[in-house]
């Protein structure tokens, strides 16, 4: 074991891993996380708290992963590369590790010109790709970057994200496999709607044999109207719902089209269990985490399996 | 070359608010190019402060001055008999030439005219836009000579991130993803193997952050 972690028993055992995601609160309420975190208890391997997403500061992401580790849920730290330099970024996992955290998902973060601060001075000191490599080198061989010895070497499991539907569509399984060469041991991908173009990557990936070397969790967001749809197409970056996907929820009437969206998803996490070289899924509802039990119980994936350290080998 | 752009002419009124008699220099390089602080510039920028002044009822007299460089210590020296004649200087020169000039001139306040921008080129007539950021270990040889440092609005050695779309950067609709033009380039220059090999984490100390840099070249000396 890598980690030791939840996450990575669940996947070792063979069985379909289920994440989620819990965005920290814009203040210091811990109530917020540990009232998220009730609903996403039970329904998840482990559970992403993110880091000061779209660059808005929020609860830092250590803090957040304790709230949820305390609720009973294993964390799964994420990591931006815009606000720490490698020096930060060491000290950080330090302590994460100290505190147990065992899941890290790494990440170059959104441009803060996004946030509450687009004044604030960007740091990309190293890249995504890179803090993997940082990571899997003081993780496996027991030393910082720079050489010396650690007292204590950082357990986790190591994570990155993957949009297959960025441009340039060449560069994504290369720059996929750039993140595995440096030490990813699971991704979890963007929110996939259009299953045609995710298909043809995952036939690329699966050429490359990439999904044998790093576990594959696909990310589903459920859609809560078909308004909810287009506007994500039109304003965030990457995202790719086919209209014919929208138009499914649109035929709905208003009051049904939740309901639609929450159907849907199951029906794709039904079709993405069935594909090969995929080991779970990322299921990202956004401030929608009430619906986590029906969408990860209606695809048959509850209760989730309890991995004993023992039954690994 | 470095550009720049003037600063509003408020800002420059209220450096000098406190003198009435004052230099106003310019500089035949960079700041000539790009039409910021050369000679021509010198004269516009002194005329308004004139008129400024005259109209505010408190008269200025300026001095108008373009070196050929004020980087430059040789081109500083023949300021030297008058400049304390004066009580300020306002320099529309890069910030190293301003500073430059404070450093010769210990008992002269210097007053910045121009915002220094950035190492760039002319793109066309009236648009310049920036190339370099003088980081000090050049990799322009892996990147298909398009500079990541620079182009990309993360500096990241391994592009593009989740945030490029079409060809456009998720920072504005008006930058183009630094990293696709170098994937676009590292195409056409049959060098894509560069594409796939880790980087070694760059070392940020050979840019400003190893603190201010000097280049010794003891053949020149
Ligand atoms: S790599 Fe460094 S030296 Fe080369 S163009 Fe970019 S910033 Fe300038
Ligand atoms: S979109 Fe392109 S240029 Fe902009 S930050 Fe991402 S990789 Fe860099």
């Amino acid at each position: 074991m890598k980690s030791g972690s939840n996450l990575e028993r669940v996947m070792a055992a063979g069985h379909f891993a289920v994440t989620a995601e819990c965005g920290p609160p814009r203040g210091a309420d811990p109530d917020h996380v540990i009232k998220k975190a009730e609903l996403v208890k039970g329904n998840v391997d482990a559970c992403n708290v993110t880091d000061n997403q779209t660059s808005v500061v929020r609860m830092s992401s250590i803090a957040g992963c304790m709230l949820v580790k305390q609720s009973g849920i294993e964390p799964l730290l994420q990591m931006v590369v815009r606000d720490r330099n490698r020096i930060a970024l060491q000290s950080d996992l330090l302590g994460a590790s100290a505190l147990g955290v065992r899941n890290l998902l790494c990440l170059s973060g959104d441009h803060q010109k996004f946030g509450d601060d687009p004044q604030a001075k960007n740091v990309f000191d190293i890249d995504s790709i890179q803090l993997i490599h940082l990571v899997k080198t003081m993780r496996d061989e027991g030393v910082f970057p720079s050489g010396d010895k650690l007292d204590g070497a950082p357990k986790f499991l190591i994570g990155c994200a993957v949009n297959p539907f960025a441009d340039p569509y060449e560069i994504r399984v290369p720059r996929f496999k750039l993140k595995v060469d440096a030490g990813a041991d699971f991704v979890q991908t963007q929110c996939i709607y259009n299953m045609d173009v995710f298909k043809k990557y995952m036939e690329d990936v699966k050429r490359q044999g990439l999904h044998e070397r790093c576990k594959i969790l696909a990310g589903v967001t459920p859609l809560k109207s078909a308004g909810m749809g287009k506007f994500m197409n039109r304003m965030v970056a990457g995202i790719d719902i086919p209209d014919s996907f929208i138009k499914r929820i649109a035929d709905e009437p208003k009051e049904k089209q939740a309901a639609k969206g929450i159907e849907m998803c199951i029906e794709q996490i039904h079709e993405l269990k069935e594909m090969e070289g995929i080991a779970g899924v990322h299921v990202m509802a956004i401030e929608w985490e009430e619906k986590l039990n029906e969408i990860i119980g209606g695809a048959g994936l509850l209760p989730r399996p309890v991995v004993e350290h023992e039954t690994v080998h | 070359m470095i550009t720049g752009t003037p600063k509003p002419i408020d800002e420059v009124l209220s450096m000098i608010e406190a003198y009435n008699k004052i230099i106003v220099a310019g500089c035949y390089g960079c700041v000539t190019v790009c039409r910021v602080g050369g000679d021509k510039e010198v004269q516009v920028l002194s005329s308004t402060l004139r008129l400024a002044r005259e109209a505010a009822g408190r008269p200025v007299e300026i001095k108008e001055v373009c070196l050929e460089r004020q980087c430059d210590p040789e081109y500083l020296e023949p300021m030297r008999p008058y400049i304390e004649d004066y009580q300020a200087v306002v320099s529309i020169a890069c910030g190293a030439g301003i500073q430059f000039m404070a450093e010769k001139f210990a008992k002269t306040p210097l007053l910045p005219g121009i915002n220094t921008g950035f190492l760039g080129v002319t793109e066309r007539q009236g648009e310049w836009a920036e190339r370099c950021q003088g980081c000090g270990d050049c990799v322009l040889h892996l990147t298909g000579g398009i500079c990541p440092v620079t182009r990309c609005a993360k500096s990241i050695f391994h592009g593009p991130c989740g945030g490029s779309v079409g060809g456009i950067c998720e920072v504005d609709k008006e930058i183009k993803c630094g990293w696709q033009m170098i994937i676009d380039r590292l195409k056409s220059l049959d060098q894509m193997d560069n594409y796939g090999k880790l980087k070694p984490y760059k070392g940020w100390d050979a840019s400003r952050d190893g603190g201010p840099r000097r280049i010794i070249r003891e053949d020149m000396k």
